[in-house]
């Protein structure tokens, strides 16, 4: 594993020293380390030329670029209308009972964080919910516990 | 029952015989000039929200002056019950492609971005390959023009196109002031058309087809036809492309579960509208206009979660910059649960209709402008479920 | 080339304005005011407030004057009903997520805030709380600023200010939604980050959610303390400022009126920082012909050139954070505040019979930095913290109106002696190129034994509000004793506000320029544009508030730092010479690194 001092340079040389590359140095950190620490944004910063309250800023306006430690697969529940029609709060339900973490929080072994998001846009087929980039559509409780079990089984990578 | 809903196949339809790789090519033989007039003439007005012609957006935009310009591809698609664009991402991007390229062409810049939210990351490895491909295309016919993918993360705000610019410099998400239009200053400052993934196909099939086959179908202020995202009580829910200008009962009649209450019409930041109003309203243009999003509510349903789910929604994805939509849609949604709660009076909710009123003319960007439109529809229509 | 004229009518007045013009400015021009909150004439434009919406005839949207440039025959309404309404609703909302505990309010009565709700008589609640518990707690964590997010109205001015004037960005906007705020990198308390404790943000904060600490109890305490004997020092700016706030136009001289007020509010003897101006100079020009002579004449490579001038404490942790490889290049003088603490407990503490422990130094400043500079631990040579306490000229004004000093109407006093003697070298320390200019005419003098080469001693190219100045000074027929610089074209660089000495450190570093005194000064405009000074502050304010500064030079009798007689007086009786051993010990300091990110 690269240090995060190395992966940064590793991205700011691929997507140039500019402002423009922010958005992407960004998106490869959280990509590889699943969230922007503190030593990241300062990595950044400092490559960038920026200041440290201005990336973090930045990071924090959106909502993937999180700034608190996450797991090492981040579920995301849709949570918006036609999803909350078709059962959004029952795949909330299990998925926090088997992880034993409410919405927000990460598991202990650091390797689940249980979210909820605006639409995903995959309305017709709600509920949906993302694991790291992979969406799932056509979610039962059932098969969201299925779905999470696999994760855990395989030690699939993020 | 009879039912004139015309089903139309143009953005998905695949013809072997005239590829997108076949129309950039031709088209671009023709004179730039006379696409325009081609666009302007077939009426085709934007798809993601606004409506603007797209001939028009073009023209301005060739007409600037500058080295420098960029083509981009909007495909945020983050408006709460709209999924078509990840369709068409998926299924067909070459068209999508060749309409950027067309427009670089046309307007004379020389790359394109397209913008994909972050929360279609699992399209990121296809387009790139095939965006791989489609470049390398166009480098051999000496095509002076490079499209790259850029991705969001998470922010609905930035399919606002200027605050899609600012986050495409690496900045947060925050709209900017107009004037300057993109055609003006937009990526970097410089000339910029930018269009929904669906326009874009649009110019593509227009160019293919010729812009009469395009105007004959829908109406005199919507022409032309496009593609719904259907969604919620409906047993058929997914993507339909239908002729404009079709009235909602129609609409309903093929989509519905036979139980319709209403209709929002717009995603949720559209308008609602109740089965009373199904016949005298039209889709399109001249009466609601739609990115495509059609989320259809049964009489189960309960319309102050409808609305309190918006409202949420545009609470949490306000960019937060400008005191209206910041302040306003955090009391419109503590408003409707104060007096759920009995915690404020039923009248209050007329207060809050007429701070709606200012959110619409002086917030900053079409987010707050927009919020009162399922506000006022739903409080209009449902106003007893809003308060028992 | 000339601009276009563009015709539009407000409010159906017709009017003429260049192309470009703001409906904002067209308006003014026509007397109608329009309110603006997140508009600053030293900022750029946000249009994020929106409380300068105006109704153009055929729009359907209203239009923020302040960020709509005027189009031809456009028809403009400021106060129209739709105006008018939304106008309302917004001041509304705004208070709505606001602390409006305005009887507490550092700012009461200088809101810009409080002044729209007053004149749009916003009465009872008409939307509900939504003020964040959390959002009361103050960070009081530096010892300049306070930061109260519940008064903060996210207009962005203190971003784009710590941005664009200062080119720190210690505050940025974060989040979105409802949860946007302005903070810090992670939230981490002032004191914790690269902030410089400049205040400039608090200049330009139309409300009280930035604040300067204010230490007005702990004086009146100490005044009313009959153990203590309380010193007061009034820094140059001071004294050109300080009527702003006590209903005196902008540009006038309040000097006298000050000391006579500073003597009534029960100070045993009121001083002059521009006493340790002139005795800077002699420090700082004494060490930049010392390093000039190590330089040119023992080739010693370990000089380090330009030396910049260090009496803005803003600008030293600027430096600290962002420049540490630069920090040899500093002075190591003092700043006049700081020496005048050093001298006052130990050389006049001995002259007046007083006991160093039971004096109470209080500076008088138009700095909020330097109240972070007085309880920095470098600053006890006397065996004492050396100042006290700070106040800037704002605290100074409130102290005035609580003790019912009708400050208009007071006949000029004089400062006390000693230590309260100054010169014109000393008041222009107030303005951007001030230091320099004083420098100058004592080094040349010294040098040639002739006055500088400017007409009645006025080194105009040093002047003014350019961001970054630049001159040069031919030095010919020295002294003997100066034989090295004869011939020497003496290269000095004048920079205010940070985001300008950012831009000129980073020549320095890539070697691109060749100066041999550089002057730095934190705020835009100089001292007379300080954290500390009377709100509101603008382009105009400050070019005022100069040309007092440099009336008040015109009109002293003496004008050059080392003619100053208290001066040559410290010098004989206690200190020696310039760099001596015993200014070594109080005038002068080190620096230390700080973190940049
Ligand atoms: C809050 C907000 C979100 C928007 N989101 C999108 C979007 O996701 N996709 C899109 O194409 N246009 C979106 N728009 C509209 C764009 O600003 C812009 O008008 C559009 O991309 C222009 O393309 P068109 O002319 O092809 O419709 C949004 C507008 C607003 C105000
Ligand atoms: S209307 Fe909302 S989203 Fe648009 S600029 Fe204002 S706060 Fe941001
Ligand atoms: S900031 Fe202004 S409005 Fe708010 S409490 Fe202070 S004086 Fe009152
Ligand atoms: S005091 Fe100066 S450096 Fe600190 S936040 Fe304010 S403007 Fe920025
Ligand atoms: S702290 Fe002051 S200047 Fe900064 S955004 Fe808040 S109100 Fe505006
Ligand atoms: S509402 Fe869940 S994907 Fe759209
Ligand atoms: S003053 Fe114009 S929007 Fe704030």
């Amino acid at each position: 594993m690269l240090t995060t001092e190395a992966l940064v340079k590793e991205l700011v040389e691929k997507n140039g020293k500019t402002r423009n590359s922010l958005m992407p140095v960004l998106q490869g950190i959280v990509q590889k380390e699943h969230y922007l620490s503190e030593e990241a944004l300062l990595s950044v910063a400092r490559e960038l030329d920026l200041s440290a309250a201005d990336v973090y800023g930045t990071a924090s306006f959106y909502t993937f670029l999180d700034t608190v430690p996450r797991g090492k697969n981040i579920i995301r529940v849709c949570k918006t209308i036609t999803c909350h029609m078709k059962g959004k709060d029952e795949v909330i339900k299990v998925l926090s009972n088997a992880l034993k973490v409410k919405v927000g929080e990460t598991t202990h072994d650091k390797k689940f964080t249980l979210l909820t998001a605006n639409c995903l846009g995959w309305c017709h087929k709600g509920p949906v919910m993302l694991v790291n980039d992979e969406i799932y559509p056509d979610l039962t409780p059932q098969k969201a516990l299925e779905i999470i079990e696999e994760y855990a089984k395989e030690e699939k990578k993020a | 029952m009879e039912n004139n809903l015309k089903k139309v196949d143009i953005i998905f339809e695949i013809d072997d015989k005239c590829t997108p790789l076949d129309v950039v090519v031709k088209t671009l033989k023709r004179p730039a000039d006379e696409i325009i007039l081609d666009l302007i003439d077939s009426g085709l007005k934007g798809r993601g929200g606004a409506g603007f012609p797209t001939g028009l957006k073009w023209k301005f935009a060739r007409n600037e002056d500058s080295d420098v310009k960029y083509v981009i591809c909007n495909a945020d698609e983050g408006e709460p019950g709209t999924f078509k664009d990840r369709e068409i991402l998926d299924r067909v991007p070459e068209k999508i492609f060749t309409g950027m390229a067309i427009c670089g062409y046309v307007v004379g810049a020389k790359e394109g971005y397209i913008y994909l939210r972050g929360e279609y990351n699992f399209l990121l490895k296809p387009l790139t390959k095939k965006l791989e491909e489609y470049n390398l295309f166009l480098k051999k016919n000496n095509i002076d023009f490079n499209i790259y993918l850029k991705s969001g993360s998470g922010a609905y705000v930035c399919g606002e196109e200027s605050a899609l610019f600012e986050s495409m410099e690496g900045k947060r998400g925050e709209p900017r002031n107009k004037p300057p239009y993109p055609t003006v200053a937009g990526y970097n400052s410089k000339p910029t058309v930018i269009n929904n993934v669906e326009t874009l196909v649009y110019t593509t099939m227009i160019c293919r087809i010729g812009p009469e086959k395009f105007r004959e179908l829908g109406t005199k202020d919507s022409r032309g036809s496009k593609v719904f995202s259907v969604s919620g009580d409906t047993p058929v829910p997914g993507i339909y492309e239908l002729e404009l200008g079709m009235p909602l009962h129609e609409f309903v009649n093929e989509f519905g579960d036979g139980d319709v209450k209403a209709v929002q019409v717009g995603g949720a930041s559209g308008h609602c509208v109740p089965r009373k109003k199904f016949n005298d309203t039209i889709i399109g243009f001249e009466g609601i206009p739609t990115g495509g999003s059609m989320m259809i509510f049964n009489s189960s349903r309960s319309m102050y979660n409808v609305l309190h789910d918006y409202l949420e929604f545009f609470a949490e994805e306000s960019c937060g910059q400008c005191t209206p939509c910041r302040v306003g849609c955090q009391q419109l949604l503590k408003g409707i649960e104060a007096v759920k709660k009995g915690e404020r009076s039923p009248a209050y909710l007329d207060d809050l209709k007429k701070l709606t009123g200012t959110m619409k003319i002086a917030a900053k960007c079409g987010l707050g402008q927009s919020v009162g439109n399922p506000f006022n529809s739903i409080i209009d229509n449902f106003r007893e479920e809003i308060i028992y | 080339m000339s601009k276009y004229l563009v015709n539009l009518k407000i409010n159906n007045m017709p009017i003429a304005v260049e192309e470009g013009t703001t409906i904002l400015e067209a308006a003014k021009k026509l007397n109608f005011r329009v309110p603006t909150l997140c508009n600053h004439p030293d900022l750029t434009v946000a249009g994020n407030c929106r409380v300068c919406v105006v109704e153009v005839k055929g729009a359907r949207l209203l239009a923020a004057a302040c960020a709509t440039p005027v189009s031809e025959g456009m028809e403009v309404f400021t106060n129209s009903e739709k105006v008018r309404v939304s106008r309302k609703h917004i001041v509304e909302l705004l208070l709505s997520e606001h602390n409006a505990d305005c009887t507490k309010c550092f700012k009461n009565g200088h809101c810009e805030l409080q002044d729209l709700a007053s004149e749009y008589r916003i009465g009872d609640h008409v939307f509900l709380d939504l003020v964040k518990p959390e959002s009361k707690i103050q960070d009081i964590s530096s010892p300049s600023i306070v930061k109260d997010d519940s008064k903060c109205i996210r207009c962005q001015r203190c971003v784009r200010t710590c941005t664009e004037l200062q080119g720190v960005s210690a505050l940025a906007v974060i989040n979105k939604g409802d949860h946007q705020k302005i903070s810090t990198f992670l939230n981490k308390p002032l004191h914790e980050v690269v902030c410089t404790n400049c205040g400039q943000c608090i200049n330009r904060c139309p409300t009280g959610a930035l604040t300067e600490r204010n230490y007005i109890e702990e004086v009146w305490n100490a005044i009313y303390n009959p153990s203590k004997f309380v010193v007061v020092q009034t820094a140059p700016a001071t004294r050109i400022a300080l009527g702003e706030d006590l209903g005196i136009q902008v540009g006038e001289r309040v000097t006298g009126k000050m000391v006579a007020a500073l003597k009534k509010l029960g100070f045993n003897k009121v001083l002059d920082t521009d006493f340790t101006a002139d005795l800077t100079i002699m420090e700082e020009g004494t060490e930049l012909l010392t390093r000039l002579k190590r330089a040119l004449v023992d080739k010693d490579e370990t000089v380090v050139l330009p030396m910049m001038t260090s009496c803005s404490p803003g600008w030293i942790k600027f430096q600290e954070h962002m420049y540490p490889e630069l920090l040899d290049n500093l002075s190591t003088c003092k700043s006049p505040q700081q020496m005048f603490g050093a001298v006052a407990k130990t050389y006049y503490a001995d002259k007046i019979n007083i006991k160093a422990q039971d004096m109470i130094v209080v500076s008088i400043m138009p700095c909020v930095a330097k109240k972070f500079e007085c309880e920095r631990p470098e600053m006890r040579d006397s065996g004492y913290q050396d100042v006290d306490y700070v106040l800037t000229t704002r605290e100074l004004a409130m102290m005035i109106k609580q003790a019912g000093i009708d400050f208009d109407k007071l006949e000029d006093e004089h400062y006390d002696s000693i230590l309260g003697e100054s010169t014109g070298a000393a008041v222009i320390f107030g303005a951007t190129g001030g230091v320099m200019e004083a420098a100058l005419r004592t080094a040349y003098e010294i040098v040639t034994g002739r006055e500088v080469p400017f007409t009645n001693l006025n080194i105009k190219p040093v002047r003014g509000m350019e961001g970054i100045k630049e001159a040069s000074i031919k030095i010919k027929n020295v002294k003997p004793e100066w034989s090295f610089l004869e011939g020497v074209e003496l290269n000095v660089a004048i920079a205010h506000g940070l985001a300008n000495a950012r831009a000129l450190m980073e020549k320095v570093k890539k070697g691109e320029a060749a100066y041999h005194f550089i002057e730095i000064m934190g705020c835009p405009g100089g001292c007379l544009g300080g954290g500390g000074q009377p709100i509101p502050t603008s382009p105009e304010i400050r070019k005022k508030r100069a040309e007092a500064i440099y009336s008040e030079d015109a009109e002293m009798t003496i004008r050059k730092s080392h003619e100053n007689p208290e001066v040559a007086e410290i010098y004989s009786e206690f200190l020696g010479e310039p760099l001596g051993h015993k200014s070594h010990d109080l005038l002068h300091t080190h620096y230390k690194p700080r973190k940049r990110y």
